[in-house]
């Protein structure tokens, strides 16, 4: 580099971006949502196209585009863990507490599996393979946090409790 | 026959984990200032530059169409202006297409990225998922890289000890890399006990956070030999979106790069990409991905990631001596810096890890969570 500029009195400035917005879930979004959060149903829609049911449904298939109103099909609430990670890290988008376990979650009935978070156990001991079921939320929620979590069909030998933070 | 499109000069800044006293349209404009008096060119509507392409993220600058604010730096004023909210790749792309369609002769592509303007970085990625069913879980590209390096790891026998041997030779070659600063080496033992961020992925494993700005003059080709002696042609450039849902996906197929480097091999006309390059400039944000990338190139067999580490082949590959993204890229920047760093060994200008003689290189951009799109960019000198 060429000459090192002077930076006296030179600053930084915080700043942030903060916008409240308002979002349509959708018409295939409104009924999925509804129905989680009234009835406790998890609902997908069969393409006919490509024979998949998809979940979250969506009003066209991406890979045939196919119009897939009206092809509702209720899976789950029980499902098998597919593959995992475990967040480590703290963040203000991270769901509380971690370590968090995201998993890509098949509902039975289902092709395509679900991200959510996996509950009621000890991170270490998830496995792929493990069978898992659908906790609702106790107070309604509009999104998919409707299912506040999934957690494991069998109890789990370690699954006593929530775990402590930072553990 | 479509004309061709030379890469006339390449600049960057040094990549730093914190150009705090600087702002984006300043790290941009010593990019800039390095293009004009490398080629001699001017924004003049008479043989000038004629269009510009920004490359740049809204929310890691803060603004929405960050560009406006910036014409100045980009000649834009009274001129054509463009910005790419994408893989900066894919700006490339965009002027080898405005070119070849007969609208301008000069393109200048300009792109920066501050990546450490934000708090968070995974917030910030945060942000690409929709507000209904994946951000709600705590989605970022960071988490998704875990699922996908998950589920790649186990298929191609990739284990801890082959993503440490990956960083610790990333950061020995950015030693040599003059445009990387501040970036420590570090041992095997160092990363195997760093902390884990999503299993597997650990913090060593993860691109560091980095600011910087590099652009590039692409010309036609009796202009681009005009501007330089040793133009560096667009051979072919292919791309390719996979489905936004990481449950629509299979997260270790390689689907889409496969498709978008099909794509590129054919307009290249490369029937064996095997032993087709002579560099490979590949953008591993994580450090699984230098093996899957290969994989997904079809330069090393699917499935042989751990075995191609463990047999040297990043080193006999040629790939990522520059340091790759793992020395430090800002993501939206990743595949502009490899095409830039491929054709600084076209030109004989990749100083201490200059590959003598290089003829056809290869440089590959991503975006998205867990590889949803790639572009492959074949690059070739007289």
């Amino acid at each position: 580099m060429e000459l090192t500029p002077d930076l006296r009195d030179c600053f930084t400035v915080p700043g942030k971006l903060a916008l409240p917005y308002t979002y349509f879930a959708g018409r295939i979004g409104s009924r999925f949502l509804l129905a989680l959060q009234e009835e406790h149903r998890i609902l997908g829609v069969r393409c006919a196209g490509c024979a998949t049911v998809l979940v979250p449904p969506r009003a066209t298939c991406d890979r045939c585009q196919a119009d897939l109103a009206d092809t509702w099909v209720e899976v789950g609430p029980a499902g098998r863990v597919e593959n995992f990670t475990v967040v480590r890290y703290a963040d203000r988008h991270v769901p509380e507490p971690v370590p968090l376990v995201l998993a890509l979650i098949r509902l039975d009935g289902a092709d395509t599996p679900l991200v959510h978070r996996l509950g009621g156990m000890d991170p270490e001991a998830v496995r792929v393979g493990l069978r898992v079921t659908a906790v609702f939320a106790a107070e309604p929620r509009d999104t998919l946090l409707c299912i506040d979590h999934f957690r494991p069909l069998a109890p789990q030998p370690s699954a006593a409790g929530p775990r402590p933070q930072g553990g | 026959m479509a004309r061709r499109v030379g890469i006339c000069a390449v600049a960057q800044t040094t990549w730093e984990r914190d150009k705090w006293s600087q702002r984006f349209q300043g790290m941009a404009l010593e990019v800039l200032e390095d293009l004009l008096a490398r080629t001699g060119l001017t924004f003049s509507e008479d043989g000038g530059i004629g269009m510009s392409i920004s490359v740049s993220d809204d929310i890691f600058d803060a603004r929405t169409i960050s560009d406006n604010a910036m014409t100045d730096v980009l000649g834009a004023h009274m001129g054509c202006e463009e910005k790419v909210a994408q893989e900066g790749l894919q700006a490339l792309y965009y002027g080898l297409a405005a070119i070849r369609s007969g609208h301008v002769d000069v393109v200048l592509v300009l792109g920066h990225c501050k990546e450490s303007q934000p708090a968070s970085r995974n917030q910030v990625t945060h942000m690409a998922f929709d507000p209904f069913y994946t951000r709600p879980v705590g989605l970022d590209f960071t988490a998704a890289a875990g699922l996908q390096a998950q589920a790649y790891a186990a298929r191609a026998g990739v284990g801890d000890r082959h993503l440490a041997q990956v960083v610790v030779r990333a950061r020995q070659l950015a030693t040599r890399n003059l445009k990387i600063t501040g970036l420590p080496v570090v041992t095997a033992a160092e990363v195997l006990a760093s902390p884990l961020l999503a299993d597997p992925l650990r913090e060593l494993h993860a691109y560091p956070v980095s600011d910087g700005a590099v652009g590039l003059i692409l010309a036609a080709e009796e202009r681009a030999r005009e501007i330089t002696d040793r133009p560096v042609w667009i051979a072919g450039v292919g791309n390719c979106m996979d489905s936004f849902f990481l449950g629509d996906r299979d997260l270790a197929s390689n689907f889409p790069l496969r498709q978008a480097a099909a794509r590129a091999y054919r307009r290249a006309g490369i029937d064996h990409p095997q032993n087709a390059f002579d560099v490979v400039e590949l953008s591993d944000q994580y450090a699984y991905q230098q093996p899957m990338w290969m994989e997904g190139l079809g330069l090393v067999p699917a499935g042989g990631g751990g075995a191609w580490i463990d047999a040297g082949g990043p080193e006999a590959a040629r790939v990522n001596l520059s340091g790759g993204m793992l020395a430090g890229n800002p993501l939206i920047l990743g595949g502009l810096v490899r095409a830039a760093e491929a054709a600084l060994q076209l030109r004989g200008e990749a100083g201490d890890h200059q590959v003598p003689g290089a003829r056809r290189a290869l440089a590959h951009g991503v975006m998205g969570p867990a590889g949803q799109f790639h572009t492959v960019a074949v690059l070739e000198r007289d």
